[in-house]
């Protein structure tokens, strides 16, 4: 039972990756970061009931997680937002201020 | 009587050095003032020689002083001076012609830019060679030998704009590096084997003449045979004589002087100092007598069929050094070194004389010479002077001494006296064709002779005089010979006194320059009655036996091929490791600074790729 959940966070982790690293709209990067922390939860969880050491902290840290992921993600749209009002883009291969 | 002067000897080396040490700092600027510091410091030399002579041949014992130079170990390495009679003897003849020649360069270089450097590289020269001669062990005489080549170097190339002189340089070098190696080694040897690792020579002496039996016979064989070695490239012997006649490039005092006198002599005067060694083995004794006899007349054929004035004489030189080491070999010390006193003079005085005439006539071909004896008397008389001496005719040095050597090879060897006995008509033939195209008959010169001047001509009857009377100071008969008995105090000398040789050396003598009157002079024997039915051989003859050719064929280009290969190694493996790795930094740089894009999504990329390596790498070590 433990290995399709793992299997299914696995597939999800990639395409999240996938995603992140591979798309241009940051609105989308955005998106699959999140896609990669539920895959994480979706494990977390998965553990939580099955794993050797059945626990409920897996759950409660989970939550956590999604807390956390609410907050970021409202960071990460408001910078977004900041960064589309002075280049007026979202394009990230823009966005290379780095470099310098 | 105490030996006063002796115990100054070292000085005698001090002063050219001094003269080459301020020719040097100031010499380029004033030309006039470097001629005359080089000139004081030989004089005083010379002079300083001469009262170590007459203190040595009066009652002044033989003096000898060292210091330590440094201590390895246990192993002392000393420095030090050592005044024999035969070392006194060739400091006054080193100083002697040196000064001559200093002289003569007044004149013969007057016109060259860079005069003061010539006599700066003649005054070291002077101070190497005096240092070798008074050298107490082998080990600094090593270095003055060295410093001799360097010097024979530099003077071969001074005109080194001329591609020959330049090449000339080079080839002399070299090939008497050659014969160096083969003295190192001796060298090593003795001190590996020699009782506390002494190479003064007065330790050499009492070990080999002892027969102490303290070193091995095959290895005192080696020993000996690899002296000689290093003699042989100095001396011009057989196998490596091919630098002597192309260092001719060199100005002709320098020939004179190193290439006639003083350096060639070196290795007669190497095998003469080390000659206990040679005496305790006769297998390398033997091989002394042959390589000499073989060298004398080989080198004397060569020297008929020759046209440049200064390669016959040093076809000459060679042969008549070949001479001293079949005179060593034979075991007659007083005979080698008694032909080398006398051959310095009159074949420095030939050398100063071909000088003058190059000086007047612009002109090394004696093709292209003739005539000269009516313009110039004083060159022409010297010159012939010379040439009598050196073919062997009484009752001037060369007779006495050629006579010394040719007696005790009859003594001993019938056969190297034949060689010796051709080698001495060839000599003379050779020396008759020489005298006779140049100062006799109709000038074939375009340019206008004339004698040359005081400073050249005043060496030449200086050393003229002394080519006549140098003879005198050994006499083959008994009570007659006091350099013999000099040279070796205290050993029973036997004076053969042989009329029988006299005679027919003279004969021999005579014949060759009759000879070469017929045909040169006379006309009665044709010039080509040789060369029309065998022309084979004076091509053989004009081409030096074609020893060039083999060398080259043999060693310049096998050589040379090998290291056109060494370097292909060098530029391609060698060169081409290093190149790559500096081309793998760059090319790590070019791939850094693609990956700093600035790209979050790259940053990502790389470090997922990271990851996974990193995993791949810990998980399948576990499989490993």
């Amino acid at each position: 039972m433990l290995s399709s959940y793992l299997t299914m966070a696995a597939i999800l982790f990639c395409i999240g990756l996938y995603g992140a690293l591979a798309k241009r709209n940051a609105v989308v990067v955005l998106l699959c970061i999140e896609l990669m922390l539920n895959a994480v939860n979706l494990n977390l969880i998965a553990f939580s009931k099955y794993g050797v050491v059945p626990s409920l902290t897996g759950q409660i840290f989970s939550l956590f997680t999604i807390t956390v992921a609410a907050a970021e993600v409202a960071v990460g749209i408001a910078i977004l937002i900041a960064l589309f009002r002075s280049r007026g883009t979202v394009e990230i291969d823009e966005f290379d201020e780095m470099r310098r | 009587m105490d030996s006063i002067y002796s115990q100054y000897a070292w000085l005698i080396p001090l002063f050219p050095l001094v003269a080459f040490l301020i020719i040097t700092a100031f010499g380029r600027s004033l030309r006039a003032t470097s001629i005359m510091v080089a000139l004081t410091g030989s004089l005083i030399a010379l002079m300083l020689s001469i009262l170590v002579l007459f203190e040595q041949m009066g009652s002044g014992e033989e003096f000898s002083e060292r210091f330590t130079w440094m201590t390895i170990g246990n192993v002392q390495l000393s420095m030090g001076i050592e005044v024999t009679h035969l070392t006194s003897l060739m400091l006054v003849v080193v100083t002697l012609v040196s000064f001559l020649v200093n002289l003569y360069s007044m004149g013969y270089m007057k016109d060259d830019e860079r005069i003061s450097v010539f006599y700066g590289y003649i005054a070291l020269f002077t101070f190497s060679m005096l240092g070798l001669v008074l050298s107490e062990n082998l080990l600094t005489m090593y270095v003055f030998w060295e410093l001799v080549g360097v010097c024979s170097f530099l003077l071969v190339g001074f005109w080194y704009t001329k591609p020959e002189a330049r090449a000339a340089a080079k080839k002399a070098f070299i090939v008497t590096r050659i014969g160096d190696v083969g003295l190192l080694i001796a060298i090593l040897l003795l001190f590996w084997y020699m009782p506390d690792h002494a190479l003064d020579f007065a330790s050499i002496k009492n070990v080999f003449d002892g027969q102490t039996g303290t070193i091995a016979e095959g290895i005192t064989t080696l020993i000996a045979i690899l002296i000689f070695v290093g003699a042989v490239g100095k001396s011009g012997q057989f196998p490596l004589h091919v630098w002597l006649p192309d260092a001719m490039e060199g100005p002709t005092p320098i020939s004179a002087l190193i290439h006639a006198a003083t350096m060639v002599a070196a290795g007669v005067f190497l095998v003469a100092r080390t000659y206990d060694i040679f005496e305790a083995s006769q297998a390398a004794m033997n091989t002394v007598a042959y390589v000499g006899a073989f060298t004398a007349i080989f080198a004397a054929t060569i020297g008929i069929a020759q046209n440049d004035i200064k390669r016959i004489l040093a076809y000459s030189t060679v042969s008549q050094l070949g001479y001293m080491m079949m005179a060593l070999g034979l075991g007659s010390l007083t005979g080698g070194i008694f032909h080398l006193f006398t051959h310095a003079f009159f074949k420095a005085l030939l050398f100063l004389g071909a000088g003058s005439i190059i000086h007047a006539v612009h002109t090394q071909n004696i093709q292209e010479m003739g005539g000269l004896g009516s313009k110039m008397k004083i060159t022409a008389w010297t010159f012939g002077i010379g040439a009598l001496a050196l073919s062997g005719i009484p009752p001037f040095s060369g007779f006495w001494s050629k006579d010394a050597i040719l007696s005790t090879a009859l003594d001993h060897n019938p056969l190297l006296f034949v060689v010796g006995l051709v080698a001495a008509f060839f000599t003379a033939l050779y020396m008759a064709r020489l005298f006779f195209l140049v100062f006799t008959g109709e000038s074939r010169s375009k340019a206008h002779a004339h004698e040359s001047p005081a400073v050249m001509t005043v060496p030449l009857i200086v050393l003229a005089v002394l080519a006549v009377l140098a003879g005198f100071v050994e006499l083959p008969w008994s009570g007659l010979g006091f350099l013999g008995g000099w040279l070796l105090p205290g050993e029973e000398v036997v004076h053969h006194g042989s009329e029988l040789v006299m005679v027919i050396s003279t004969a021999v003598g005579a014949l060759g320059i009759y000879l070469g009157w017929l045909i040169y002079v006379k006309g009665t024997i044709s010039r080509d009655v040789v060369s029309s039915r065998v022309p084979g051989l004076v091509k053989l003859l004009e081409r030096k036996y074609y020893m060039d050719e083999l060398y080259h064929a043999v060693i310049v280009v096998p050589l040379r091929g090998i290291g056109q290969a060494l370097q292909a190694v060098d530029d391609y493996i060698i060169d081409g490791v290093v190149r790559l790795t500096g081309a793998a930094a760059v090319w790590t740089g070019r791939a850094g600074i693609r990956m700093q894009n600035g790209q979050v999504q790259t940053y990502g990329l790389i470090t997922a790729i990271g990851l996974i390596v990193l995993i791949v790498v810990i998980v399948g070590r576990r499989f490993w």
